[in-house]
């Protein structure tokens, strides 16, 4: 995991006092609210229905367990001792109080983190592979990437106040885990035909109002080249993006409105006339970072008795390794996921204990890492087989090993009207009465995947467009409605989804939910998953299943 | 009029300003004037011609190639921030200083707060017409508040990767 050196440490200071200053220009009332928001938003606070609040970076979404357990401090001490992991592997702390917010920034800083750039329309927190450095399909870790990615994009000069947020998601894998197409630019590494490594690269994804899928403009860059890459793309979507009206205003109308050859074409001529060699990384800088990203694993043997042993005698535990461990690259190595959906919580909350017991497992069994999936859930990256058996007691006792990853209540969900300024409608209590409905795990097993994603308005943070099944909240004369949309993906089959048919009531959503899984159970064939029985069949018989009654 | 302030040496100075800021439906007043692109493009051969130092004023629309042949005789540009928001005079105030060369006076003019003074610095702006009545010091002290940048730009400051090369 890459460690802040001395220039990082003191960059972040550096910030802190910067903003401890506007903060306490804010307090002694020298300015305005009006005058201060911009300035609060270049350091992740908002103000939100109840209180400020604050998100914290966390890039590429790798923690240790330092990082995690001053996570925990920090919710505990200055929120109310818990914290919402986001579909931007963020964690946002939902009852801040301003006089307090330089004193966490300060903390934060401790650890090597910030909340730079999680607001405002800046080159926002860049994400990555949640599986890197443990994927057996990847071609590079990509979090070697996505940090020099960070600190070029770190206080940009030029790309601070862009027409809109611009976000930048990078994998190196053939398997998208970090949907890379519905970024603002996807960065996917590819091998060229010398052997040579490059990106891939995808410009114009996005959810929100108007979805897109990112198409590619350059089919492989050479890795040296990222940075000066990435600046020609910004420079073209700075001096054109629209800036007059904030529903156009992300790059995927640019890249739409000129066509995807032409916004290439502005991109390539930006690029030939730049001075590369000036903003691309030295050699030298690309193996500092990558120094950091080697952790050491140890040889052994690619199967562990004691699981083996484990699963025949608890089916509770075969179950867990069923649906939450994953091969890794390494032999005798496993990905574990820590799933924050218990039928019932809030997806993605997390309380500070879990915080600590999850940096604990990390510390003692996963070579002191930590991951962030976009899914909301946490990842133990590198543990050992043999010793899965001790981290699924000690998840379970803590309510963090339930075995529903990819099933239907593994449900991304946004804050939505419980929290968020901009909601139209409850997210949370859809995800926990749906995840409720389907809390037996005989039943979600036998349901298999199906990816529910829930958003609360049309900003689409829970990423709705992409779900199997898609919940968007929307307010009709004061009430709140949901509209349903089926067959999308945020993989590397992405596909947005089709709408279901009119906007249903709040307490109509779960029977819908089930009368469509009914449906897939029905039609479904061999091992195809609900995501391919709907896109064999077509909408026709969900719509006629949830809308029978209305005839 | 305004508060301008000047860089010099590495430092913020008040500054008194020489040039008169001309208006499209304005007359042409004597001494040193900053025009629009448009008024530029038509009358400014004959004021340079004059012995006059001569200022161009770009909207945030309007593109800093336009000047690439006139540049060697401007004494400056001043460019727009309509909004704070509008970051476009930024990507067009490196390609005057890098792509360019542009020696002369870079100028932020309009809705120009000390909060952006770290970015303009960097993007190779020298001089100040701030908007939230804020004094030179207050600039200074905002451009001295950072040790250490990330990446290259107009203002020559070595980056962290080069830092640690060293």
């Amino acid at each position: 995991m890459y460690q802040y050196d001395v220039i990082d440490k003191e960059f972040t200071q550096d910030r802190v006092a910067e903003f401890r200053e506007q903060v306490e220009r804010r307090l002694a009332g020298e300015i305005t609210e009006d005058q201060f928001k911009p300035i609060r938003l270049l350091n992740g606070l908002y103000l939100q229905l109840h209180a400020y609040m604050l998100r914290i970076a966390i890039p590429y979404g790798t923690l240790t367990s330092k990082k995690l357990r001053k996570l925990a401090w920090i919710a505990s001490t200055y929120d109310q001792g818990y914290g919402h992991f986001t579909t931007r592997t963020n964690l946002q702390l939902h009852w801040i109080k301003l006089k307090d917010a330089p004193e966490i920034l300060a903390a934060l800083g401790e650890v090597g983190m910030h909340s730079m750039q999680t607001s405002g329309n800046t080159i926002r927190n860049v994400t990555a592979d949640p599986y890197a450095g443990a994927a057996a399909d990847e071609l590079d870790d990509p979090r070697v990437w996505a940090e020099a990615i960070r600190q070029w994009s770190t206080l940009h000069p030029e790309f601070s106040f862009l027409p809109r947020k611009f976000k930048i998601a990078v994998t190196a894998s053939a398997k998208d885990r970090a949907a890379t197409r519905v970024y603002d630019i996807g960065l996917a590494m590819r091998r060229g035909r010398g052997g040579e490594l490059g990106f891939e690269v995808m410009v114009g994804g996005g959810l929100g109002r108007t979805p897109y899928l990112g198409p590619t403009i350059r089919e492989f860059l050479p890795t040296r080249h990222l940075l000066s890459y990435l600046q020609a793309i910004l420079r073209v979507y700075n001096r054109y993006g629209r800036r007059d009206n904030i529903w156009k205003a992300r790059i995927k109308v640019l890249v739409a409105s000129l066509g995807a050859e032409e916004f290439a074409r502005q991109v390539e001529a930006e690029w030939a006339k730049s001075e590369q060699e000036q903003v691309d990384l030295p050699d030298i800088e690309l193996a500092r970072i990558r120094a950091d990203f080697t952790p050491r694993f140890e040889p052994l043997k690619p199967r562990s008795e004691a699981v083996e042993a484990l699963k025949a005698s608890d089916p509770a535990f075969a179950r867990f390794v069923r649906h939450n461990v994953h091969p890794h690259k390494v032999p005798g190595y496993a990905l574990v996921d820590v799933s924050l959906k218990t039928p019932g919580q809030t997806p993605g909350d997390m309380t500070s204990e879990q915080m600590n017991v999850a940096a604990d497992l990390a510390e003692t069994y996963s070579l002191d890492e930590i991951r962030v999936n976009y899914t909301q859930n946490l990842i133990l990256p590198h543990v050992k087989l043999d010793d899965l058996p001790a981290v699924y007691a000690a998840l379970k006792a803590s309510g963090l090993a339930t075995p529903n990853i990819d099933l239907i209540s593994d449900i991304i969900a946004c804050p939505g009207l419980d929290y968020c300024a901009l909601a139209n409608a409850r997210a949370i209590p859809v995800a926990q009465h749906i995840a409720e409905r389907f809390a037996d795990p005989e039943r979600a097993e036998a349901i298999g995947e199906l990816k529910i994603k829930i958003s609360g308005c049309i900003n689409a943070c829970g990423h709705h467009h992409v779900g199997h099944i898609g919940i968007l909240g929307v307010d009709k004369k004061g009430e709140e409605f949901y509209q349903v949309t089926l067959g999308g993906s945020g993989e590397e089959d992405a596909a947005l989804g089709s709408m279901l048919g009119p906007a249903l009531p709040a307490d109509k959503v779960t029977d819908a939910v089930e009368q469509m899984v009914e449906v897939y159970l029905r039609e479904r064939r061999d091992g195809e998953r609900f995501l391919d029985t709907f896109r064999r069949t077509g909408v026709a018989p969900f719509k006629e299943a949830v809308y029978a009654d209305a005839h | 009029m305004p508060t301008r302030i000047k860089v010099q040496d590495g430092h913020m100075y008040p500054v008194e300003d020489a040039f008169t800021n001309v208006a499209d439906d304005q007359d042409i007043p004597q001494g040193d004037v900053i025009l629009s692109l448009t008024r530029f493009q038509a009358e400014g051969d004959r004021l340079l011609s004059e012995g006059r130092a001569v200022g161009v004023r770009l909207k945030s629309d309007e593109e800093a190639e336009a000047l690439a042949y006139d540049l060697p005789r401007l004494a400056l540009v001043a460019l727009e921030f309509p909004k704070f928001r509008d970051g476009r005079a930024y990507s067009n105030a490196r390609i005057l200083r890098e792509r360019y060369g542009f020696a002369g006076e870079l100028r932020a003019v309009g809705d120009v707060l000390r909060e952006q003074a770290h970015f303009m610095l960097r993007c190779g702006f020298d001089a100040f017409e701030p908007a939230d009545g804020s004094e030179a010091q207050q600039w200074e002290a905002v451009t001295r508040r950072f040790r250490h940048v990330y990446q290259r730009a107009a203002d020559g400051r070595e980056p962290a990767f080069v830092e640690r090369g060293r």
